[in-house]
């Protein structure tokens, strides 16, 4: 025996048992978390699919970027966008992001039926939905917060007042919070319900870009029939005016609709209430329609 | 070889209703630690049975042990220990079965540096060399059904259900992936439970067959059992097969004439009756054409059975498949 090992035969070892640790339920819905939130930005999938996100990544990075470079070299005493005016000048790129990137989070299990492998599993049913979810979330809040990142830096280095700086990016993360959820509960939900991954995307960037439309089409009429208030919360048909209603409301910032301002304490009652019914129902519209599709 | 004695899965009067519906009635079984088949038609409970085995369906009565696990109450852990192989597609077509398998493998719950090691591993026993690292969309249907398999086995379970593993396989293709299957239990340690609707070729891996038909249980059976009970030899000599036969009857052997003049069937109920062929034979000096072992088919045994009728529907649909 010991002379045949040495002549260097390759021995079939038979298959072998595992006595090691099995890391449980926890672990297993953190890796799911960190897959899909590797997956968004394309890590760990072929050269091919890390090409859309870092192209929209760096169109969101390259305004803080130029301002930057406009305040140090001219001295300006403010940016020229605000923290939490950034996202509505950028609303169509990361429109686009949530857009191709959630159907990539969730298509892939559910249209070549993978939901029964993870279901005999040792995890819960509702634990896939929030894995999923979580990760998505993650990766929406990390594009949104690296922008405001860069122009938090961006200001300092350009020796702008620090306490209004910091408040303002304090005020921008926040936003950036709630942008990520609301976004990621529209846009898993469509996809959830769209297994083909092209017409998720398309049915996600279809549906942000119109309602934004009827948005702002309902804001301008009832604007010019001098309906102010009214416009303003119709607007909110627009997830991105939910977020810009309680930014109004909640850090009195300069608002993109200008009515938003004179809701006062009301408006932003209805705005938060609002975007917590979007990601409270989208959470439970995602775990209704797992219970059904993860059928074994 | 795996202890035979403790049962690996035990059903209590299991009943399961979906409305008026009732999938499953009254299933009492114990499956021991083998190889398991589980044959039923299609609607016959079988997929009721391995959800609520799994720990994803409540039995509306009855209890269900894995490993002497509560369905009901230890999913978690149950499906820690156990693998399943649907029956339906699952693959998704633009990863490689590596990566395919290291990420199932951590959603068993194994770290990763495990995971990779099991994964490489577990597909070089299914069979998968080169082509591990090529997309699972450019696959054969037999090298779909191996990586299916291995995410059965890539966490090193005590228990695998596989729902039909041969379904889509041409002749060559299904003996490799029954063979693999008895593997599983008699080199791997890993008890089997395996479903078909064809009963023909699970009684060739299958230590044990449980029938369920319209969610009542039809039969639990050693097949080991089954065999020796009712073996029969085919007799053919070249004269005087009527003496040969009379001869058998007095010796206490049950022989009954066969299709052609000079044949008949002996019940071999220990192998002292063998000696009793050629012993008569000999004494009434005729030549002896032959002496063939039948094949005993299960499937003969449920054509005897009580009920018939689905013994045939079992059959029936054997054929079809086969032809």
């Amino acid at each position: 025996m010991a002379e045949q090992e040495t002549a260097g035969v390759i021995h079939d070892i038979g298959f072998r048992h595992y006595d090691g640790p099995r890391l449980g339920r926890g672990w297993i819905v953190r890796s799911l978390l960190v897959e899909t939130f590797r997956g968004a930005f394309g890590f760990g999938r072929p050269a091919k699919a890390k090409v859309m996100p870092w192209v929209l990544i760096g169109i969101l990075l390259a305004p803080p970027l130029i301002f930057v470079l406009i305040i140090v070299l001219t001295g300006m005493k403010d940016l020229p966008v605000s923290y939490t005016q950034y996202f509505s000048s950028l609303q169509l790129i990361i429109s686009l992001f949530i857009a191709g990137r959630a159907p990539y989070a969730v298509s892939r299990d559910l249209r070549h039926g993978v939901m029964p492998l993870y279901l005999s599993r040792p995890l819960k049913r509702d634990d896939y939905v929030f894995a999923k979810f979580g990760g998505m979330a993650l990766a929406m809040f990390a594009i949104l917060a690296a922008p405001e990142t860069l122009l938090f830096v961006g200001a300092l280095l350009a020796k702008l007042p620090v306490g209004d700086q910091i408040a303002g990016y304090a005020q921008g993360l926040a936003m950036s919070v709630i942008l990520a959820l609301v976004l990621t509960g529209i846009g898993l939900v469509i996809a959830a319900f769209t297994p083909r991954r092209g017409l998720g995307v398309a049915a996600i960037i279809t549906t942000l870009v119109v309602v934004s439309a009827i948005g702002g089409i309902l804001w301008g009429i009832l604007t010019s029939m001098d309906n102010d208030a009214l416009g303003a919360y119709l607007s909110a048909i627009d997830p991105y005016n939910v977020v810009n209603g309680i930014a109004t409301s909640w850090f009195s910032v300069e608002p993109n609709i200008s009515a938003m301002s004179t809701l006062g304490f009301t408006g932003g009652l209805v705005f938060t209430t609002l975007a917590v019914a979007i990601v409270w129902g989208s959470v439970a519209i995602l775990l209704a329609r797992y219970r059904k599709v993860g059928v074994v | 070889m795996p202890a035979i004695e403790t049962p690996a899965i035990e059903t209590k009067a299991l009943t399961r209703t979906f409305g008026p519906v009732t999938a499953l009635s009254q299933l009492s079984v114990e499956m021991p630690s083998g190889v398991v088949g589980l044959v039923g038609a299609n609607g016959a409970g079988k997929s009721t049975l391995i959800k609520i085995l799994l720990g994803l369906l409540a039995p509306t009565r009855g209890t269900a042990t894995v490993l002497g696990l509560d369905c009901l109450t230890d999913g978690l852990k149950i499906r820690e220990l156990v693998g399943y192989m649907p029956e339906s597609e699952c693959l998704p077509p633009e990863v490689s079965a590596t990566e395919f398998l290291v990420h199932m493998a951590r959603m068993s719950g194994l770290p990763t540096d495990v995971a990779r090691e099991r994964t490489a591993d577990t597909l070089r026993h299914v069979g998968l060399y080169e082509e591990r690292y090529r997309p699972i969309g450019g696959y054969s249907t037999g090298m779909k059904q191996r990586v299916k398999l291995a995410q059965a086995l890539v966490h090193d379970p005590k228990l695998v259900l596989l729902d039909e593993p041969t379904n889509g396989l041409d002749p060559a293709g299904r003996d490799e992936m029954l063979g693999l299957i008895q593997r599983i239990s008699t080199d791997f340690g890993i008890a089997v439970v395996v479903t078909s609707h064809l009963l023909g070729e699970l009684e060739r891996i299958a230590d044990h067959i449980v029938v369920i038909e319209a969610g009542v249980l039809q039969r639990s059976t050693s097949t080991a059992a089954a065999t020796t009970m009712s073996s029969v030899v085919l007799v053919e000599v070249t004269d005087r097969a009527a003496e040969v036969m009379a001869l058998l009857t007095a010796a206490g052997a049950k022989a009954v004439a066969g299709d052609s003049e000079q044949t008949f069937a002996v019940e071999v109920g220990d192998e002292r009756v063998l000696d009793e062929i050629r012993g008569a034979v000999a004494d009434l000096d005729v030549g002896l054409v032959r002496i063939q072992r039948r094949r005993h088919h299960l499937a003969e045994m449920f054509q005897s059975a009580e009920r018939p009728q689905s013994a045939e529907r079992l059959q029936t649909s054997e054929e079809v498949s086969h032809g």
